[in-house]
Parts: structure tokens; C-alpha cells; sequence
């Protein structure tokens, strides 16, 4: 089969297609919408569909192909494939940029999770955004999603990650945006853009860090071309980079703090929810947030180095774990609850990162991508189904007319709780388990707090949204209606995953095989001074723990939130203060808005505007320029007498400067 | 010993002289007789470098010259009796039509 | 080749250039600019181009002299109408300016090293050799200045007319 396939394209080649396909569809798209607007004709959904569809599948198959390729690469052969500079993108005396693609463990994993939960999205999205008037522009801009993130997670260069990376908030910025007539929407997407881009700026200045670092260390020229940001050269003379490696390292972790959605910059996430669901599933859940995680890993080789990085890595990480928990607790918008659980849940894949868990904060991203995309599109379906309606208050005993949604739902809110056998329990565990194991007992501690919160907020979800009585008006209710097959298949298809998604990664402990760590391991740096604690036993001990320590949580949830509805409110009653904080997110983006924000403003108002744009520039530059050519214009026209002969007397002044230039030159 | 460089520093004198009459002198008739006498003292040049260099394509050219002098002082002239017949001056400061 | 005759010619040709420049009166500057022209005429003599210097007498002192001459009469300048010559700032100015060229030409000139004219071949710049010439290799150019004749015939016509 692959050599069939193979006798007609090279790898490589396949591996460009990986990013074509997306893009193809990206394009044409486009094109389909802007000929539709320019030339007032409705864009036919079925070229859209099968275009907007079809192509991020095709792509999803090629990664399959690859990934069977690598795989099957004889025992003690790297499974890495270089396409190689496909052209030199930019080159100066000292510093070369080539565009290649670098396909090896790490990036495959990351491939598959994209194009596949990606691919599924694109096919829900045919049946949540049918409906839609910029049906072609949607699905354009989602298939440029999917460019730039393979483009990210493929790229074999610092730069190539950082287009992608760039790439990617620009469509999130569209696609939260999408429905830009409504401002507050606009304004979410503009939120999302900038607040990345303080993030971005710290990232910027490591890879400019990294370039000085290697660029002024006279290495030898034929190892390195002056591909500076190369992840191989980089890699290679890594030891070069010790003296700087926290400087880069904290520079670099701010760009993903940012993308990832992280304290201090989360703030973006919970409004990125504007956005159409399946985005949200997508960009904002799925793969995207990951983006920060995913370059921390492809850069473990660098993070090694210094201890104090990882630490701050894995206490951003835990805490940010924790935080959102709480704040999860107490939302009552369906999508805010997921978002999040998506910023603590991303919270501890940096925990395993920063403990230097490298394959296990992988490992948690690719369930993550199962379990959170399909939480999304379950919340995407009941939304669907109940007009708009995000409000959970509103919501209850949907059970009875949405069973797949339903059932579909708990089984993710499963796995994100952390419940054997499904895929957050292994994934979950294994973070927890390398915490503990590592020595940091007061991380782990914060990491078991919070997955215990994860399991009490999920539940009180699944609670109020899908059991108990309902409480909407008779004649609504009865409008209720399960989703369209295309959306339900994807849900059924991602709860499979969602189930069994964890079982490539069972710990030896527990009698599996830890396929994913094994394959992912030359991937990753080996961290330095591990302090191990405890044994396969002291495993499986805290397994149980951490499983006994969830399902309480979850039964507890079910029972407030699905059975004894008054007790949320008295107990808010009892524990006013602390209600409040919780429930209005710890002000933070009040605080951000009176520290950061209004500051902002009135430095750009009333001096950037008012003095220097309005007294200089515009007085000054603007005004000035046209006053100044005024001036001149009157000094000017005194030479235009109308009397030839003066005229002949400028042209010979003319002449003896020229004579003059030539003579004395 | 008159050497080329003789030849062409009396070709630059009267050339400027002809400048001088054309942005100094105001009556436009003696402008082209100004004019005229560049044009000659441009071919002095011509000629000069043509003996200099021993070949003939100089004499060519001021052939040339000559007809386009010839042309230009029949238009020339034709332009003073037109502008003469409207204005009533040969005096160039006295016409300003070209001032915006 | 001879130096006295050239500071003769070159000196008479730059005095009558002079007195053609700042007559006041129409009339004398266009004597003097045919004396100027026998002076040039003698100038081209004395480098060998004797058809030039013919066709010069012919046609410049000949032809477009008499052409000036006829209209400064057809114009008929009463006496009023001859302005008095008056020290004008921009006569000074442009003296000036002119003055300054001729030093920056002469200065620059003086820096070409001299270059000495070789003994001339015999019948250079006759009428055969200069014919020769501008019936083969300069034909289309000696074609085309019929074309800017009769343009120039036309377009004085059309000047000269009262009413078109």
C-alpha cells in the first residue's frame, strides 16, 4: 500500500501536501465568497462543503500515511523525516530563514491531533453553521486555521512556528470576530489579538535572544548555514545557549503564556467565546491554546537547562490549574464553564512541562483535544438546539430530547474529571503521578485540589444542563430537538476517542505499555536531578487516590446541581464574600481594566492624542507641511514673471552649476 | 603655435556674449541676432575639431546647423512681425502672456 | 595656420560680437553682426574649411542678414519706440552671471592640455569631399532638413499673414 503509493510521490512531497490542502481550501474558499459579494450571488454551500470538508480530511489522510511510514521505520532508525528548504524565504550576511517542514515524533502526534479532531470540526460545523450567512467565509477562515497551525506544529524553524503561530491569532481574531456586526463580538476578537500580543512580544525578543546567542558565538559555518532558528541548529549548539537560557526561556514561555492562555494573560480565553461553538472546540480548546505547550516541548532541549524556567513553567501551570477551577465553579454561561476548564486544563499540561514531564503534558494535550472538543460540541449541539440559549440556569433535563448529546457529554466530562477508564484518567494521572514522582509535593498538591475541582464543576454542569427537572416553558421545550446527523456523528465519534484515547498511554504500572511516552521519548530532553519518589506501588496507590478523590466530587456535584437545587443557593447565602469574588472572577478584568486598560486610554487620549498628535503632528506635520508649502509656493510664483528672459536667466544659473559640479567636483 | 584650445576658448567667449545678449538685451531683434551668433560660435567648434581630428562629418553638421539657423531666423522673424502687428513693441519685457 | 592672422579674426570677431550685443539701435547691431560673420567666415578659412566658409558668407551675411534688415525695416521703429539705453539691475546681474561662465569655460578649457593641430591633408573641407559626404553617409539627415525647410516656409507663411 505505501509503496504503491509512494511510487508516485516522494515523502516529501506528501508532506508539503499535509499544509497544501488546507490552504487549497483556504483559497478557494475565499475566492468562492469574495466572487459571491463582488458579484451579489449566494455561495453554493455544497462546493463549500465538500471543499471546506474534504480537504482537511485529505490532509488528515496524508498525516496517516506518514505517520504508517515513520512507524514502520526499521527498530534503531530515528522515525524523523526533513523535507528540507523548500525555498529560502530570507537570507542577510548573517542569518539565512529556509521554509521546511520537519516531521518527527512530536510533530506527528501534534499533525494527527490537528488535522483529525480539526477534520471533525469541519464536519460538524457543516450541520451547527448551515444556516449561516458567511457559510464560504467560515469555512475559508477555518481552513486557514488548519494552514497555519500544521504550518506550526510542522515548521522546522523557530520563525516558521512563530508565522504559524502568528497565523493562527489572526484567524482566531477572525473567527471570534465572525459575526463582527455585533461590537461586543468585534471587540472579544480584538481583545484576543492583543492580549496575544503582549505574549508575542516577549517571544519575538527570545527567538532575537537565541539569534544574538548563536549568531555572535563564531560556530563553525558549514554545521549551521546561518540557519540560526533552525530547531536542529538550535538544538546542536544548544550548549552555546546556556549562559542565556532563562532570558530565552522566560521570554519565550511569555509568548506561550499568552497563546495558552495562562496567568497572567487568560483573560483572552473566557471572551474568545464569542466565537461560533465549533471554533471554539477548534481554536479555542483543541489545538491553538495548545500551541504555547506544544513549543515548549519542541524546545525541552532548552528548558532543561535552566532549572528556574521549568519551575516557573510548572508553578504558572499549577496555579493557573487551580485558579480557573475555581472560577469554573461558579459560571452559568455553558461556554464559560468550558473555557475555563480549557485555561486550568492547559494549566496542567505546563505543570507536567515544568516538572519536566515533557510526554506527559503531550499526552494530556492529545486527550484534551478529544475530551474538550467534544465537550464544545456537545455544548455547541444543545446550544443548537435551544436557539442560542448559553445560560445553564435555564437549561435541565435535556436528557430526555438529546440522548447522543447527552451521553456523549457525560462520557467527556468523564474523562476531563478523570474517571477509569476514560482518557483524562490516564493522562491526568500521569502528570500527577510525575509531579509526586519528581519530588514538587506542593505542586502536586495544588494539581490534586484542582482536579478534584474539575470533577465538581464538570458535574454540576452535566447536572444542571442534562438531569434534574426542566425549567423552561412547555412549548420551548418541545422545540428542543436532537442535532442533525452530521453533528452527532462527530460527537459519537469523538466520545470513542474520548474513551479509549487514553489507552495508548497506560503506565507500566497499571500493566499497560506507555506506547506514547515510548515513541515521544527521543523527542525529549532527559531533565537533570530528578529527586524519584516512591515506587509502581506508591503508583497505583496514588491512581486509586486521585480516581476516589474525582468520582467523590463528581457525586457531589450530581447531587447539589441535580438533585437538592436549593443547597448552591444557601450555601451562596452562607459564603457571601467569597461568592461574590469567585462568581465575578476575582475582578481580574476589572483590575486589568483599572491598572492596565484606563491608563492606556488616557495616556493615549490626553497625550498621545491631544499633544502629540494634535499639537505636533498635526500642527506641526501635517498642517506644517501644507503651510510650509504655502511659503514656498508664494516664493515660487515671484520667480514665474512671464518674462521669458528671467526664465533664461534661471536656466543659465543652471548651466554654470552644472559647469561648476563638473569643474570643482 | 594656435593650438584646438585657442579655437575653443574664442568659441566660448562669443557664445557667452550671445548670452549675454539674449538674457540682458530687451529688444527681441538683436535677441536673435544673439541667438545667431551662438549658433555660430558653435560651429567655429565644429569646424575647429573637425580640422582637429581630420575628418569631414563636422563640416556635415554645420551644414545642418546653417539650415536650422536659416529656418529658425524665417520663423523667428515671422513671429517678431506677428507679435509687432498685435503689440505694437519689439520690446520682450513688454510682453508677459506667459505669467500665470 | 598662421597666429596673427587668427588674433586678427578672433579679436575682430569678439569686438564686433561686443558692439553687435550693446548697440541700441537694431540697425547697427545687424552691420556689425555681418562684419562678425565675415570674421567667422575668415576663422573657418584659416582651419581649412573653405566651403564652410563660403556658404557662411553666402548664407548668413548674404541671405539672413538682408531677411533681419528687411523686417526691421518693415517694422519702421519710429525713434520713440527705440528705448534708451538706462544701467538696468538686471543688465548688471546678467553681465555678471556671464562673466562668471566665461571664467568657469576659460578655466576649464585651460585645464585640457593643449593639442596641436596636425598639417592638413590635401583638399580637405573642398566642396567635392564635404559633398561626398553628404550625399552617402549623412543622405537621410540631408533629406530631412528639406522637410524642416518647408516647414519652416510654411510656418513662416502662416506668421507672416495677417488673417488666416
Amino acid at each position: 500500500m505505501l509503496d504503491l503509493i509512494y511510487k508516485y510521490v516522494s515523502p516529501q512531497t506528501l508532506a508539503w501536501l499535509i499544509v497544501a490542502f488546507p490552504l487549497a481550501g483556504a483559497l478557494l474558499n475565499g475566492i468562492h465568497s469574495l466572487l459571491a459579494g463582488r458579484f451579489h450571488f449566494k455561495p453554493s454551500k455544497v462546493f463549500t462543503s465538500i471543499l471546506g470538508v474534504g480537504l482537511p480530511f485529505f490532509s488528515f489522510a496524508v498525516t496517516l500515511i506518514i505517520f504508517a511510514t515513520l512507524i514502520g521505520f526499521p527498530q534503531g532508525q530515528e522515525p524523523t523525516m526533513i523535507t528540507g528548504p523548500l525555498f529560502e524565504w530570507a537570507a542577510t550576511q548573517g542569518l539565512s530563514i529556509t521554509f521546511g517542514l520537519k516531521l518527527d515524533q512530536l510533530s506527528l502526534v501534534m499533525a494527527l491531533i490537528v488535522t483529525g479532531v480539526g477534520s471533525l470540526i469541519h464536519l460538524y460545523s457543516t450541520g451547527y453553521m448551515a444556516h449561516d450567512e458567511g457559510y464560504a467565509r467560515y469555512f475559508s477562515h477555518l481552513n486557514l486555521f488548519l494552514t497555519f497551525m500544521l504550518l506550526l506544529v510542522l515548521g522546522d524553524s523557530l520563525v516558521l512556528l512563530f508565522v504559524g503561530w502568528e497565523g493562527v491569532g489572526l484567524c482566531s481574531y477572525l473567527l471570534i470576530g465572525f459575526w463582527f456586526e455585533d461590537p461586543y463580538k468585534a471587540y472579544c476578537g480584538k481583545k484576543a489579538f492583543i492580549v496575544n500580543r503582549i505574549g508575542d512580544t516577549g517571544f519575538l525578543l527570545g527567538m532575537f535572544l537565541i539569534y544574538t546567542a548563536l549568531a555572535g558565538a563564531d560556530l563553525p559555518a558549514e554545521q549551521h548555514q546561518n540557519q540560526f532558528f533552525n530547531f536542529e541548529v538550535i538544538r546542536h549548539f544548544s550548549a552555546y545557549l546556556l549562559p542565556a537560557a532563562t532570558p530565552i526561556c522566560l521570554l519565550l514561555f511569555l509568548g506561550a503564556v499568552g497563546k495558552s492562555a495562562q496567568i497572567p494573560l487568560y483573560v483572552w480565553l473566557p471572551d474568545a467565546m464569542a466565537g461560533p461553538t465549533p471554533v471554539s472546540a477548534l481554536i479555542h480548546a483543541a489545538t491553538m491554546v495548545t500551541a504555547g505547550v506544544y513549543m515548549v516541548a519542541r524546545l525541552s532541549f532548552l528548558y532543561v537547562m535552566s532549572p528556574f524556567a521549568m519551575e516557573v513553567v510548572a508553578w504558572t501551570g499549577a496555579i493557573t490549574a487551580l485558579f480557573a477551577a475555581t472560577i469554573g465553579l461558579l459560571q452559568t454561561d455553558i461556554k464559560k464553564v468550558l473555557a475555563y476548564s480549557t485555561i486550568s486544563q492547559l494549566g496542567y499540561m505546563f505543570l507536567a512541562l515544568g516538572v519536566g514531564a515533557f510526554s506527559a503534558g503531550i499526552f494530556h494535550l492529545m486527550t484534551h483535544a478529544f475530551f474538550k472538543a467534544l465537550l464544545f460540541l456537545g455544548a455547541g449541539s444543545v446550544i443548537h438546539a435551544l436557539g442560542g440559549e448559553q445560560d445553564i440556569t435555564k437549561m435541565g433535563g435535556l436528557k430526555e430530547r438529546m440522548p447522543i448529546t447527552c451521553w456523549t457529554f457525560v462520557i467527556a466530562s468523564a474523562a476531563i474529571a478523570g474517571i477509569f477508564p476514560f482518557a483524562g484518567f490516564f493522562s491526568k494521572d500521569a502528570i500527577l503521578w510525575h509531579t509526586f514522582h519528581g519530588g514538587h509535593i506542593s505542586l502536586w498538591l495544588i494539581a490534586f485540589l484542582g482536579a478534584g475541582l474539575t470533577a465538581f464543576y464538570m458535574f454540576r454542569l452535566v447536572g444542571m444542563v442534562f438531569f434534574g427537572e426542566p425549567v423552561m416553558k412547555a412549548a420551548q421545550w418541545m422545540k428542543v430537538h436532537e442535532s442533525p446527523p452530521s453533528m452527532a456523528s462527530v460527537l459519537m465519534i469523538l466520545a470513542v476517542l474520548s474513551a479509549v484515547g487514553g489507552w495508548i498511554g497506560i503506565p507500566y504500572a497499571l500493566g499497560g505499555g506507555d506506547h506514547l511516552q515510548e515513541w515521544l521519548a527521543p523527542v525529549f530532553a532527559k531533565t537533570v536531578g530528578v529527586i524519584e519518589i516512591g515506587s509502581h506501588a506508591t503508583e497505583i496507590v496514588m491512581a486509586v487516590l486521585s480516581l476516589l478523590w474525582a468520582l467523590h466530587f463528581v457525586i457531589l456535584a450530581w447531587v447539589i446541581y441535580a438533585q437538592r437545587k436549593e443547597w448552591p443557593a444557601r450555601m451562596a447565602g452562607r459564603l457571601r464574600l467569597l461568592y461574590r469574588l469567585v462568581f465575578n472572577k476575582y475582578w481580574i478584568d476589572e483590575i486589568y481594566n483599572f491598572l492596565i486598560v484606563r491608563p492606556l486610554i488616557w495616556t493615549s487620549e490626553k497625550f498621545l492624542w491631544g499633544i502629540m498628535d494634535v499639537r505636533l503632528i498635526d500642527q506641526f506635520g501635517v498642517h506644517g507641511t501644507g503651510r510650509m508649502m504655502l511659503v514656498w509656493n508664494r516664493l515660487v510664483t515671484l520667480m514665474q514673471t512671464g518674462v521669458v528672459q528671467q526664465y533664461l536667466f534661471f536656466f543659465v544659473v543652471g548651466v554654470i552649476l552644472i559647469i561648476w559640479g563638473m569643474l570643482f567636483k | 603655435m594656435i593650438t584646438l584650445n585657442h579655437y575653443l576658448i574664442l568659441a566660448a567667449l562669443l557664445f557667452c556674449i550671445g548670452i549675454f545678449g539674449v538674457i540682458v538685451r530687451r529688444n527681441i531683434l538683436i535677441i536673435l541676432m544673439s541667438i545667431e551668433l551662438m549658433l555660430s560660435a558653435v560651429n567655429l567648434v565644429f569646424i575647429a575639431f573637425s580640422r582637429y581630428l581630420g575628418g569631414l562629418d563636422g563640416h556635415v553638421w554645420v551644414f545642418m546647423v546653417l539650415t536650422v539657423a536659416a529656418a529658425e531666423a524665417a520663423v523667428g522673424l515671422g513671429i517678431i512681425v506677428a507679435v509687432f502687428r498685435n503689440k505694437e513693441t519689439v520690446y520682450v519685457d513688454e510682453v508677459k502672456e506667459l505669467k500665470g | 595656420m598662421n597666429p596673427i592672422l587668427f588674433y586678427t579674426f578672433g579679436g575682430l570677431a569678439v569686438v564686433t560680437a561686443l558692439l553687435m550685443v550693446t548697440r541700441q539701435n537694431p540697425i547697427a547691431s545687424a552691420l556689425w553682426l555681418v562684419v562678425n560673420f565675415f570674421a567667422f567666415a575668415a576663422l573657418f578659412a584659416l582651419l581649412s574649411a573653405h566651403f564652410i566658409a563660403v556658404i557662411q558668407i553666402l548664407l548668413y551675411a548674404g541671405a539672413i542678414m538682408v531677411l533681419f534688415i528687411f523686417v526691421i525695416m518693415l517694422l519702421n521703429l519710429r525713434e520713440e519706440e527705440i528705448k534708451p539705453r538706462q544701467l538696468q539691475f538686471s543688465g548688471l546681474l546678467g553681465g555678471g552671471l556671464v562673466i562668471y561662465l566665461i571664467v568657469l569655460l576659460v578655466l576649464g578649457l585651460l585645464k585640457i592640455p593643449a593639442a596641436p593641430f596636425e598639417a592638413s591633408t590635401e583638399g580637405f573641407g573642398y566642396v567635392a569631399p564635404v559633398g561626398r559626404l553628404l550625399f552617402t553617409k549623412y543622405l537621410i539627415p540631408f533629406e530631412l532638413t528639406s522637410v524642416l525647410l518647408l516647414v519652416a516656409i510654411v510656418g513662416s507663411v502662416v506668421m507672416g499673414k495677417r488673417k488666416l
